[in-house]
């Protein structure tokens, strides 16, 4: 596939790649990377509200439903006395279908008992089906002009006029605007819509609003990124985001960044490889953005749960065999002993290895030949360990009216994420009741 | 043979048209449990995301040769289905934008390849993933009638994607008939499933895997937006239509027959009213499944928007009714013989008392006579139900559920239309008057 890549972009000089990238190129290039720019940072903002309400899918069925408006906005113009050409024209008429497509969505969840999904799937594909005969109608039957009617469908960057790019600007802009100025209020309804009706929040008004943000920034990404990937731009920069914060104003700048690296790149590398169709190049770009995110983004990434999970089954592997050790009675673990406890919990000897490469990292054990031998850290957690045990199978069996023989299997589970604090009150508790405390001088943290 | 003002000619006709139908049979039955599971996009991610599957196929092969492309597909279309899952799992991201990110950024490599596929001077059409291609399916050598047809020469002509459509639906009723019921448990109680011994994630799955075989078989005949459509809307309309799965299954399947071919006829048939060319057959397909689905949505004798209305207003309508002879009741109660009309229709619409006046009158239940109205002993022992049972909810909801006396009243005014009734109590109601006795 780099190699397919790579022919793709043969000619093309480091040289070229900088100048495009700092925008030293043509008038018209320039200013169609500025513009998808602008509305992939447009999209980032107001998509991140879409994914926050849960209507990141609704903007798929509102994008497919422009299309019959585009054909029938060609098609009738003439009787306005506009000239169907004119971008303008066609952006009304994928408006109006658009909502319209919205409108159906809330009607079929309003009269019927099908769910969201079924509404969506059902709008995005009878609205399609209408625009792909309305658009073959055309074609057949008034021919002359309509050849750029399918741009819109995968999006054509490359063409835009300069005119249309101001218009797409306009249009994005006023969206990111809007959506800054009603920040609170998308906040708000975002996060507890039912507590912002009952302070008296206008919220269907604040989710038309909304909407409207939506349906300007797909309308204006229509023509440069086409009407089946620009959900994308709306969908993916939010989620991107999702992963590396937990705060709204951050989620949306990071979200308005993502989008608008995403519009800068596609639209330039589009502009140097005139065989790479913008739309696509936009939306890869994003999903590279999406795919690094989850998986190195530092607290929900997918690599950063996996070392967690692995660093707390390794403190909880190596707490076993302190244990075990402190049990013996014994400061030294033979290369036997070490496979015996590994046959009891079931590790793989790649982990029972990794289990002694963390006891020797974390200076509780050092290595030796055959086996490893207890530093005084090690034996204190030991100790420590085997108190939290003791403590557990005798608060389980008078509290918590466990059989003595059922008790040990639950007690490996729950020792490990025992507080200190609570130890301490454990300890009182059996106290007062004058239970038989296993000795723990001195260990208690 | 013609149909309205369409010629059917065997040779343009039969087997879009057997494309057509068999696609739609196939998506129609499996949609029954994607719209019941809540899964219906994933037929629209899956339909998406095959695209890049088609063209990496198509790449390394270097041939328009079916099987590879089918398998790329395929195997894009799990992808689908396991990507989806693991956004959802491992990033925690909600469904709905898990399916949008996976779909969306497939796809988008699938239009990148197409490029660099022509690029490479390799004719590939996205056009055609989208519209399909059912128009292309001619029979050349087809004789004139349908009786000269000799089966021999019918199947060697039948082309290849209709063969593979045959072979889904097959596969798909076979499916359908060996597993219904696991099919029906894991839809609508998974656990169930799981504790009776067919695990619900495989139920979901095998289901995944039939959807995206299903699409990937339709949609080179009759492009992805027309399997979107048949996968959620018959089984849509025939959810409206009634509550039973199996009749669902039937309905949905015949829907989706009559969908298909109505669709194909309604492509040249209506331009052709005008004298126009005919339009894009799959497209009229999915706008004509639409139209199916909106008459249910209005005319469903079970659910329907007019139904619906009708018993609303027989419902209001009744309420109205019972409360003039209530009304009329409790002015009896206090000793006067008759009520003028217009005091009945203080906070009542007129038109509704006049009309409600009528009614009554015919079966009996009221005398009106110079403007005022009397009941009748008819009339009498149907208002003396209602107000022993709008008294005992008084006294239950003061007494059970613990309301003030002056705060059950409006909710007795409700409750009192219920066939319902409450529990036997006293002889009195909250308020002191007499509960009448039963009958």
């Amino acid at each position: 596939m780099l190699g397919t890549l790579a022919s793709a972009g043969g000619g093309v000089t480091v040289g070229e790649i900088v100048e495009t990238l700092l925008l030293r190129t043509g008038f018209n290039t320039r200013m169609v990377i500025a513009g998808t720019t602008l509305l992939g940072i447009a999209s980032g903002v107001v998509g991140a509200f879409a994914m926050l309400r849960k209507r990141s899918l609704m903007t798929d069925a509102l994008s497919h439903a422009t299309l019959p408006g585009i054909a029938l906005a060609f098609l009738f113009a003439p009787v306005f006395g506009l000239a169907s050409r004119s971008l303008a024209v066609l952006l009304i008429g994928a408006t109006v279908t658009g909502v319209l497509g919205v409108l159906c969505v809330q009607a079929i969840l309003r009269l019927t008992r099908l769910q969201e999904d079924a509404a969506i799937g059902i709008v995005l594909s009878v609205f399609f089906g209408a625009g792909v005969v309305a658009l073959s109608y055309v074609q057949v039957n008034a021919p002359s002009g309509s050849a750029g009617l399918n741009a819109f469908i995968f999006g054509q960057a490359a063409t835009m006029q300069a005119r249309d790019v101001m218009l797409m600007a306009v249009l994005a802009s006023g969206a990111l605007i809007a959506s800054i100025a009603l920040f609170k209020e998308f906040t708000l309804v975002c996060f507890n819509d039912s507590f912002a009706r009952v302070d008296g929040w206008p919220v269907s008004a604040i989710d038309l609003a909304m909407m409207a943000m939506v349906v300007l920034v797909t309308v204006a990404g229509l023509q440069a990124v086409g009407l089946i990937l620009v959900v994308a731009l709306l969908i993916v920069p939010p989620v991107a985001a999702r992963f590396w914060t937990e705060r709204l104003w951050l989620l949306v700048v990071l979200s308005a960044l993502f989008g608008g690296a995403s519009g800068y790149l596609g639209a330039a590398i589009s502009a140097l490889l005139p065989r790479m169709p913008a739309g696509a190049v936009i939306v890869l770009t994003a999903g590279v953005a999406f795919g690094v995110s989850m998986l190195f983004a530092p607290s929900r990434g997918v690599v950063a749960g996996a070392l967690r999970r692995l660093r707390l089954r390794l403190r909880i592997a190596s707490d076993h065999v302190l244990e075990a050790a402190h049990d013996a009675g014994a400061d030294r673990i033979e290369r036997v002993t070490m496979r015996e406890i590994a046959d009891l919990h079931g590790w793989s000897a790649w982990f029972a290895w990794v289990v002694r490469r963390w006891l020797i990292g974390a200076r509780m054990a050092t290595g030796t030949r055959d086996g490893i031998v207890l530093q005084e850290r090690g034996r204190r957690r030991g100790r420590q360990v085997s108190r939290n045990h003791a403590l557990w199978e005798q608060y389980l069996v008078s509290y918590a009216d466990i059989a003595p023989s059922h008790v040990d299997w639950s007690v490996d589970l729950v020792e490990h994420v025992l507080s200190e604090e609570l130890i301490r009150d454990l300890e009182k508790k059996l106290a007062q009741r004058g239970e038989a405390l296993p000795s723990g001088s001195g260990v208690t943290a | 043979m013609s149909v309205g003002p369409v010629e059917f000619d065997l040779a343009r006709d039969l087997f879009p048209l057997a494309a057509g139908v068999l696609a739609a049979l196939g998506c129609g039955l499996l949609g029954n449990f994607l719209v019941l599971r809540r899964l219906s996009l994933m037929g629209d991610a899956i339909s998406h995301s095959v695209l890049p599957g088609l063209v990496i196929a198509f790449l390394v092969t270097s041939s328009r040769g079916s099987l590879a492309m089918f398998i790329g597909a395929t195997v894009a279309g799990l992808a689908t289905v396991v990507l989806v899952e693991a956004v959802k799992r491992l990033g925690r991201v909600e469904s709905g934008a898990a399916m949008g990110v996976v779909f969306s950024v497939l796809f988008a490599l699938g239009v990148l390849l197409i490029e660099v596929a022509s690029a490479r001077g390799v004719d590939l059409d996205a056009d055609c993933v989208l519209h399909g291609q059912l128009e292309t399916l001619v029979w050349f050598s087809a004789p004139d009638h349908l009786s000269d047809v000799a089966l021999g020469d019918l199947l060697r002509a039948v082309p290849q994607e209709v063969t593979t459509l045959g072979i889904m639906v097959v596969v798909v009723l076979a499916f359908l008939g060996l597993f219904f019921k696991e099919l029906r448990i894991a839809a609508f109680d998974p656990a169930l499933s799981t504790t009776q011994g067919f695990h619900a994630g495989i139920m979901h799955y095998a289901l995944m895997v039939l959807v995206a075989f299903a699409t990937v078989a339709s949609f080179e005949a009759v492009g992805s937006i027309l399997v979107i459509a048949m996968l959620i809307c018959p089984a849509s309309t025939a959810r409206l239509l009634t509550d039973r799965l199996r009749t669902q299954v039937w309905l949905s399947a015949a829907i989706a027959v009559l969908t298909a071919s109505g669709g194909y006829i309604a492509a040249a048939a209506v331009p052709g009213i005008w004298g126009k060319e005919e339009v894009n057959a799959a497209g009229s397909m999915s706008v004509f499944a639409g139209l199916l689905l909106a008459i249910a949505v209005v005319f469903s004798s079970r659910h329907g928007v007019v139904v619906r209305r009708l018993r609303q207003r027989r419902l209001a309508r009744a309420v109205v009714r019972e409360d003039l002879l209530a009304t009329l009741y409790r002015a009896s109660e206090s000793g006067r013989p008759g009520t003028a009309i217009t005091t009945l229709s203080e906070g009542r619409a007129p038109r509704l008392v006049r009309a409600a006046m009528r009614v009554s009158e015919r079966r009996g239940d009221v005398r009106v006579a110079d403007g005022r109205v009397v009941l009748t002993d008819r009339g009498r022992r149907v208002a003396k139900a209602l107000i022993r049972r709008h008294r005992l909810w008084e006294h239950y909801l003061v007494d059970e559920a613990g309301l003030p006396p002056d705060h059950v009243h409006g909710t007795a005014e409700l409750l009192e239309h219920l066939e319902t009734l409450p529990p036997e109590g006293p002889q009195v109601d909250p308020h002191g008057r007499e509960i009448p006795g039963d009958g």
